[in-house]
């Protein structure tokens, strides 16, 4: 099954087509798929899109594979034109990667993962996945940072069976090798367990930043006023099928039928504009759909993952105090050692430098998710700002529009309806 | 011309609006004029415009005067205007619902009027002892009639009956006026003592008689009938008629049983020819009509007088269809109008949870651009608890109108029942004729055996005698029968056109008042809209412009 769907988002690119980008497509051109030239950042542009949902498979294997065509001219990338097939879980893929690199960053969501709808595959659910997976390239090719990151070259790029080969290699890496950090934090676990019940002084496990705490409660509050402004915009939506008006419509032609003569007619005009307007309310809703509804859910989407990145703060900020704890623990035993067992001294100086770094770089991986978030709040308060209000005032429009449109239908029916009853009247019935 | 104003002849019956569920039947009962307590409910400027224009308020003109509506037709409506002016065209049309202003031309030319209002149920005691305290409670209603018309000598009564006395009335009217398409009473209800004191059950029943009185005030015939006049006028109780008292009826019917059996006084008072056969007094009619019924049915002679009116077949399939169709729209307006309602509760909603959020964000707002789409937010949010409010109102609008369906839907009960009356009247004359005829051949056959004997058979003449006395009777019961099947296809036959008539004009009537309603409310919600979008400032963001959702035009 082929759903087809114009590619809405082929042409937000970053920068549209500025005279630098087109001549260093045409250099890069000349020297075929190598490499292309660096541009200038102000000039470069990142365009990419999904399109053409394809269904594969059969029975529960069946999945959607869609069609990512890149244009670019950044470098790194081989070529201006990529296209390439994907699939949900490539995407999913790509953005649990860019959540390990870019900590602290707010990774654009996905579209849920859905095990239950996905069997029934219909077109708007289709359409609606398709669209929240352009968003969320569009997002990260729009994101400063994100934008240059290697995943998405690959993802962008990689030819069908190197994807395959990559993609394995990756899964079988997280499945098995657990990254050093991480046997050190089991490590630090134990030994800050212990050593809290030597130091007898309390762990502060979280910043105590008003801001932040603030900001914290900000994000939970937003939050609920999403979720509660998202699920009755989902009611109205719903209610946008207009079955009712369809059946009534139908039910007064047929009675139109029976009853004849001007008052038929009368009917059946009634019955003809009450089945038009269901029409108008069901392509209403389709709109409503994507332009209000899906709007809100991904910025409930985005709530979360920065609710994720919060996470990792909280994190990184108990790595760095438990390490800073360790240190200095460890800076008070050489003191010990020093005095008591002076062949250790060495030893332990050694350990001392090492968690000295790890320390550090616990500190400056915090540090570096704070200084991140700063920045992402406000691109995300911008962002929101636009993408919401543009939403809301479309949905304005939008009832305006369908409530002119009802006004204008029944409208035109009274010039005949009155002159149908004035025939009627004369008939002397 | 006086008019019924829902909110008056609530006092008695404080119902909570809020607690009654809005739906389709309950919208009748009037709740929708007086306020409401659900958070979206209008508020006061909201009302202006409503009174000014609801219908079932403003009707002062004469209904002599032409449509205003043809205006409105021609060119677009300004809201107000939209805001359907009551059509009064035509005379006799079922102008309102749940009220009992009625006028008619009467034959003179002048203007008559009959208005009727139920109101103050009361509860009563019946007398007499009763062993469960508070099992013979009913309840009566102040019924006040108010009338210009000569045969009631007075303008003003007023009465109080319980609805035992309505099921009377209606009874002696199906007796009295067979062939007409005689508006159909309130159900009675199976109903317990717990459910008879419900309110609600009681405020329906009010309006049900309310309505039914006025259907037959607006009845032509009807309004003079001598019944209806009675029990409107007459203080005290309501006599009894005989058909009220089943038990004694059949008592009755069994007593006489024997000597109908043996066929000594089984010849039909002339009289009684012009009445259906009833049950108990009538058993041995009844059997000898049952038995004509199942011979003109299966018999091989062909009855003596059939229905041969085609135009009456014709017209009766099609008001069988009509039936079917009506039934048919009348279930579909109720699910539209359920529909539409919670359309408008759901974008009320909506608006309520918008402005939780844009409030929210003013006060959070950090930037000014925050602050100005949060309030662009506010307005939008604001805008759709309106736009609710506008979509109730207008479902409120189209239940008085779509009701017309159901009005008619249930004339259909009227219908059958005076076409029933024509087939019962012509049982009963084919059966007459049936009898006469055998009775004639019976005399024959007498005749002839008794003039084979010598000097006269005593037995045998005195036999014939008797039969030609029954002939007589029967000859004469005949003529009764033919004239009243006959009065009675006439009847059926005006009623039909006036059904036919009245119907178109309420249709029309109907239609109107729901397209009005429909362009009205339309406009105003898409003006609310308008203005709101319109305001809303395009976003000063240009820099990281993100086309997420705005830009994409969806087909």
């Amino acid at each position: 099954m082929s759903v087809s769907s114009s590619s809405h988002h082929s042409d937000h690119s970053y920068i549209l087509n500025s005279p630098g980008a087109m001549a260093s497509r045409q250099r890069s051109s000349l020297r075929g798929t190598s490499s292309l030239s660096p541009v200038a950042p102000d000039q470069q542009y990142l365009s990419i899109s999904v399109t053409d949902p394809v269904k594969l498979g059969m029975g529960v294997q069946a999945y959607i594979s869609y069609r990512v065509t890149t244009k670019t001219n950044m470098e790194d990338y081989r070529g201006v034109e990529k296209m390439v097939i994907r699939r949900y879980s490539d995407f999913a893929w790509l953005h649990e990667r860019l959540s390990e690199k870019y900590k602290g960053i707010f990774i654009p969501p996905l579209p849920e993962k859905s095990a239950v709808e996905k069997f029934r595959f219909s077109a708007e659910f289709i359409e609606v996945r398709r669209r929240a997976l352009d968003v969320f390239l569009h997002r990260i090719a729009s994101h400063p940072q994100l934008r240059f990151s290697e995943d998405l070259r690959n993802f962008l790029q990689a030819d069908e069976e190197i994807w395959a080969m990559e993609r394995a290699r990756s899964q079988e890496g997280t499945l098995f090798k657990k990254k050093p950090s991480d046997f050190m934090q089991i490590f630090k676990d134990v030994q800050s367990k212990v050593s809290d019940v030597v130091l007898g002084k309390e762990k502060p496990l979280e910043e105590s930043n008003p801001d932040y705490e603030k900001l914290k409660h900000y994000i939970l509050e937003l939050e609920e006023h999403l979720g509660e402004s998202q699920k009755q915009a989902f009611r109205v939506v719903k209610r946008h099928r207009g079955q009712a008006l369809s059946e009534f419509g139908r039910a007064v032609k047929s009675l139109g039928d029976c009853e004849g003569g001007s008052l038929g007619k009368a009917f059946s005009g009634l019955g003809g504009r009450s089945e038009f307007l269901s029409y108008k309310l069901q392509n209403q809703a389709q709109d409503l759909l994507m332009n209000f509804e899906e709007p809100l859910k991904e910025y409930m989407r985005t709530v979360q993952s920065i609710k994720v990145v919060m996470g990792d703060r909280a994190q990184a900020f108990r790595q760095q105090q438990e390490l800073s704890e360790a240190t200095k623990l460890k800076e008070i035993n050489l003191e010990k050692l020093r005095l008591v067992r002076p062949d250790r001294v060495a030893e332990a100086e050694i350990e001392l430098r090492e968690m000295r770094v790890q320390c550090d770089e616990a500190t400056r991986r915090f540090e570096e998710i704070v200084k991140r978030m700063q920045k992402e709040l406000v691109r995300f308060q911008e962002d929101k700002t636009h993408d919401l209000g543009l939403a809301f005032h479309d949905f304005a429009e939008g009832q305006a529009q369908l409530a002119n449109d009802t006004a204008d239908a029944w409208r035109t029916l009274l010039p005949d309806l009155e002159s149908w009853s004035q025939v009627a009247e004369n008939n002397g019935i | 011309m006086m008019n019924f104003e829902g909110g008056d002849s609530m006092e008695s019956v404080n119902l909570d609006p809020g607690q009654q569920a809005y739906d389709y039947r309950s919208a009748l009962s009037g709740t929708s004029l007086s306020g409401e307590t659900h958070p979206l409910a209008l508020s006061q400027e909201d009302f202006s415009l409503k009174e000014a224009h609801d219908p079932y308020v403003n009707s002062e003109e004469k209904s002599s005067i032409r449509n205003t509506g043809v205006d409105i037709a021609v060119e677009p409506p300004s809201y107000a205007d939209a805001i359907f002016t009551p059509y009064m065209g035509g005379s006799g049309s079922l102008q309102e619902l749940g009220g009992s202003s009625r006028s008619l031309y009467s034959s003179n030319g002048s203007v008559e009027f009959i208005t009727i209002t139920v109101n103050h149920p009361q509860k009563e005691q019946e007398n007499g002892s009763s062993l469960v305290p508070g099992a013979n409670t009913f309840f009566t209603y102040l019924i006040i009639t108010q009338t210009n018309m000569p045969e009631y000598g007075g303008t003003d009564f007023t009465v109080r009956r319980r609805f035992r006395d309505v099921v009377a009335l209606a009874d002696r009217l199906a007796e009295a006026f067979r062939g007409y398409f005689i508006p159909p009473r309130p159900d009675k209800s199976i109903v317990e003592s717990q459910v008879m004191h419900k309110l609600e059950f009681i405020e329906q029943r009010r309006l049900s008689l309310e309505k039914y009185l006025g259907r037959l005030a607006n009845h032509p015939v009807l309004r003079k009938s001598e019944e209806l006049r009675i029990f409107l006028q007459s203080q005290g109780k309501l006599p009894l008629t005989p058909s009220i008292d089943m038990a004694s009826r059949m008592l009755d019917g069994a007593a006489q049983l024997p000597r109908q059996l043996f066929g000594e006084s089984s010849v039909m008072i002339p009289q009684e020819a012009s009445q259906p056969a009833k049950g108990g007094r009538d058993l041995v009619r009844l059997f000898k009509e049952m038995k004509q019924s199942f011979t003109n049915d299966w018999g091989s002679a062909k009855p003596l007088v059939v229905e041969e009116d085609k135009e009456f077949l014709e017209k009766k399939e099609k008001l069988q269809d009509l039936e079917h169709e009506l039934n048919e729209a009348s279930q579909q307006a109720e699910l539209l109008v359920k529909a539409q309602q919670e359309d408008g509760e759901v974008v009320g909603e909506l608006g309520l949870a918008l402005i939780k959020l844009a409030k929210f964000e003013i006060e959070e707002a950090t930037q000014s651009a925050q602050k100005v789409h949060a309030l662009d937010l506010k307005r939008i949010a604001t805008a759709a608890v309106k736009a609710s409010r506008f979509y109730r109102e207008a479902n409120a609008q189209s239940v008085k109108h779509l009701d017309h369906l159901h009005e008619y839907l249930g004339m259909m009960q009227a219908v059958h029942a005076a076409f029933y009356d024509r087939s019962n009247a012509l049982l009963t004359l084919q059966t007459l004729l049936s009898d006469l005829s055998s009775m004639n051949n019976r005399v024959e056959k007498l005749s002839a055996a008794s003039s084979k004997v010598f000097g006269g058979d005593k037995s045998r003449n005195r036999k014939i005698e008797e039969l030609k006395e029954s002939i007589k009777v029967t000859t004469e019961a005949c003529e009764l029968s033919q004239k009243e099947y006959d009065q009675i296809k006439e009847r059926n036959r005006a009623e039909f056109n006036r059904f036919e008539s009245e119907r178109q004009r309420d249709f029309f009537y109907m239609l109107k008042g729901f397209i009005h309603t429909q362009v009205g409310y339309a406009e105003k919600i898409a003006h609310v809209w308008k203005k709101v979008a319109d305001e809303a400032n395009e976003s000063p963001n240009k820099a990281l412009d993100l086309p997420i959702s705005g830009s994409v035009a969806i087909s």
